[in-house]
């Protein structure tokens, strides 16, 4: 069957299975490389391989819950979006969250995935007691914090073996409302700087305009929040604290035109969204899933980009070159004027573990549909980013070679090394593993 | 008043998991039984979890017959609606050849699950309430040569269902018949089906629940299905004879 990740580019013909139990796993790992896939939201070739594609939604049971402590234990396909609804009505929410609720726990594990709080909290990692996890001869393993396994593989795109459970922690929560702070920036040194002086928030992102060019260069719109205790509801949400208002999920009928991505068109939408921020700077009560997931009310989003897809681009640059990264990125992208719909700028705190994306200092993101101008483009970002010392997002790349991985990120060939050591390269591969020597 | 408990005969299958959860999504207790218990363990707390109701586990063979009314006393309370999804497509080569192997289908889809029905139905006419539901097929509407064992067995289900609905009419209990056409589950792993014919189990799940709901009589998950069948019902049995379908 034809595969993409999330952006529909690339494409591959994979053979693609959905064990039901263990055995059958087991059986599928004796045929030769195989690769799990979650809920498909990686943007590139994470999660397919044409050989064995294991799709791990049958897992998708949660196994116990204590209420004391929060700890709930589930499969690696149970939803994200099914753990909220099941356990905030309980006063329950995840730590750590991507800009999605369609993803998978064993998509989260696997990506060792940030949310708007990694400054504060950390990567998925912070919220794990446990995962358990099928190696190459089929034997599951429980890997703890601290142990070498267990740091590979949260990080380790799939490639170190099928994670089948985990522990993971959620927060206590008062209510379903974020209280929302919204800072306009002028420019990028105004962002970092809101950046800087609400460290102390629960969580920050800024949706930013890439498409200003200077003295308007990275004109921003800072988003802070944090969980909205019960007493700061209006009467009439302080009864029932975690009903939110239902939203109206809209579905992206087919694919759309490209001239709906036209430079122009984008830069207008941009000068609006930033207009219309401004106005209404300031705070007030958002309800969790238009604060958390915006983009999910409209289903198959990425069809908007039409059929030839899209991809994002999404590096991490070291504190002290992040404001210089950022500026020479953000003038080449401006001047390219290319379509870059969503761009999402994060303060991002220390990095932690052997394989994982984040690291202390900024995060861009931003999605360009796909032609031959924006890839040239990107080659042109890959560079910029690894003048400055930064790395990409494993969960969000297409399309980089494995000598820009390398020149990147010096710790693919220890990863590399490990998989040839451990026999894991043999068992666990996905197109982009392949790709980037991996 | 209190929920009604829901019991699942055949609770390891897709679809009979699926209608569990749409009814402890409402709210409803649910009793899964199942030939062995131990294997929907991890279902029953999965269920349990997600919408905060009791799940009971009750071991069962649908083809013990003479075990059912012992199997029943068992259950306490009594269900106020019962869900049967017991069945076994079998191989219909291997029917045609071996007359044991035709036996199981046969009992597995007709005789054991109409007697449990039967059972249950008489125990909801004393207490004058409950619904039951059986899972039937379109594969009992016309006799084809690619599965008519299952197919015949089906199509007896179906029948002794319609008699039971209008026995018991007016007795306060309800019979609702369900005629799935293609269902992706287990039971048709590895087919090619067509997509736009093929339900998931979740969608036969949410039509069961709203035709229990709406004490609707008989119901094909999809509608086209409706259409589909009767066109196939009404092409003359001297051309029908000829065709492979
Ligand atoms: C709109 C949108 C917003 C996003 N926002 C963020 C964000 O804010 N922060 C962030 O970090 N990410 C973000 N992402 C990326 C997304 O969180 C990750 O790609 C995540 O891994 C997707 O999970 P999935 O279940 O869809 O996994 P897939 O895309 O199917 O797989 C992703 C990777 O996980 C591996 N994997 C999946 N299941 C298992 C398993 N059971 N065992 C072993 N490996 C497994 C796959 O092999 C693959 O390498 C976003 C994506 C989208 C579409
Ligand atoms: N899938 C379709 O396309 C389709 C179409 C029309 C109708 N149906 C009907 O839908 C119902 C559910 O089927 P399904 O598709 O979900 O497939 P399934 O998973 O094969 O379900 C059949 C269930 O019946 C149970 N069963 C069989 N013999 C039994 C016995 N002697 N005692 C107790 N339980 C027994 C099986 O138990 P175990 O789990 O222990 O094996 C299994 O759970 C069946 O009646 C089927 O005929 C299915």
């Amino acid at each position: 069957m034809m595969l993409s990740g999330w952006g529909r580019y690339p494409w591959a013909a994979c053979h693609v299975i959905r064990p039901r139990d263990e055995d059958a796993l087991r059986a599928a790992l004796a045929d030769g490389p195989a690769i799990a896939r979650g809920n498909g939201r990686a943007y590139g070739d994470s999660a397919m391989h044409p050989r064995s594609t294991l799709d791990m939604r049958g897992f998708e049971r949660m196994l116990d819950f204590d209420p004391g402590s929060g700890v709930l234990v589930a499969e690696a396909g149970v939803i994200l979006g099914d753990i909220i609804s099941t356990f905030l009505p309980r006063g329950w929410f995840p730590l750590v969250t991507p800009g999605t609720k369609f993803v998978t726990l064993g998509g989260m594990l696997a990506a060792d995935v940030h949310g708007k709080n990694h400054h504060r909290d950390g990567s998925m990692r912070a919220c794990v007691d446990w995962i358990e996890v099928m190696g190459p001869d089929g034997c599951v393993e429980r890997l703890r914090p601290g142990e070498e396994r267990f740091d590979w593989t949260l990080g380790g795109m799939g490639l170190t073996g099928l994670i089948l459970r985990a522990a993971i922690r959620l927060q206590r929560v008062e209510s379903g409302w974020i209280r929302q702070t919204l800072i306009p920036a002028a420019d990028l040194d105004a962002a970092m700087e809101a950046f800087e002086a609400h460290a102390g928030a629960r969580y920050s992102v800024a949706w930013i305009d890439c498409l200003s060019p200077a003295p308007a260069l990275g004109r921003s719109l800072v988003m802070l929040g944090e969980h909205a205790a019960r007493d700061e509801l209006p009467q009439t949400h302080g009864g029932a604290p975690f009903v939110v208002p239902r939203r109206r999920a809209l579905r992206v009928p087919m694919d759309a035109p490209a001239f709906l991505l036209s430079g122009p068109l984008i830069r207008a939408f941009n000068a609006l969204h930033h207009a219309r921020g401004s106005r209404a700077a300031g705070t007030r009560l958002v309800d969790w899933d238009s604060y958390f997931y915006p983009l999910d009310a409209l289903l198959g989003w990425n069809r908007i980009y039409g059929r030839r897809g899209f991809v994002q681009f999404q590096c991490a640059l070291p504190l002290d070159a992040s404001r210089d990264g950022l500026s020479a990125m953000l003038r080449r992208i401006a001047t390219a004027g290319q379509g870059a719909f969503l761009a999402v700028l994060k303060r991002f705190g220390p990095g932690e573990g052997r394989f994982s994306f984040p690291m202390e200092g900024y995060t861009l993101a931003l999605d360009f549909p796909v032609n031959r101008r924006s890839l040239a483009l990107l080659d042109e970002l890959d560079r910029i980013t690894i003048d400055h010392g930064g790395r990409f997002y494993l969960a969000k790349d297409a399309r980089m070679s494995a000598t820009t991985m390398r020149a990147a990120d010096p710790r693919a060939e220890g990863f590399a090394a490990m998989r040839r050591e451990q026999g894991l390269h043999s068992a666990f591969a996905s197109a982009q593993s392949e790709r980037l020597a991996l | 008043m209190t929920i009604a408990p829901v019991l699942i005969l055949g609770g390891r299958s897709d679809i009979g998991r699926a209608v569990a959860h749409r009814f402890a999504r409402a709210g409803h207790p649910i009793q899964l039984a199942v030939r062995n218990p131990e294997t929907v363990a991890a279902d029953a707390r999965d269920i349990e979890l997600r919408h905060g109701v009791g799940v009971s586990l009750h071991a069962f063979d649908a083809l013990e017959t003479a075990g059912h009314a012992a199997f029943l006393d068992t259950l306490d309370p009594l269900p106020g609606i019962a869900v049967c999804a017991v069945g076994l497509l079998g191989d219909q080569a291997e029917s045609e050849r071996d007359m044991a192997a035709a036996t199981r289908v046969m009992r597995s889809n007709f005789e054991a699950p109409a007697l449990l029905l039967g059972e249950l139905a008489n125990r909801f006419e004393a207490r004058g309430s409950g619904t039951l539901v059986g899972i039937s097929s379109v594969a009992g509407e016309r006799g084809r040569a690619t599965n008519y064992v299952y197919g015949s067995a089906k199509s007896g289900f179906t029948a002794f269902l319609s008699g039971l609905r209008n026995r018991l009419a007016g007795k306060g209990v309800h019979v609702v018949t369900v005629l799935p056409g293609f269902v992706r589950t287990r039971m048709t792993e590895g087919m090619d089906l067509p997509a736009r014919l093929t339900a998931t189990p979740e969608a036969v799940a949410e039509a069961i629940f709203r035709a229990v709901k709406k004490r609707r009589d008989s119901l094909h998950v999809l509608p086209v299905w409706a259409l589909v069948m009767a066109v196939i019902r009404n092409i003359p049995e001297r051309v029908f004879k000829r065709m492979r379908i």
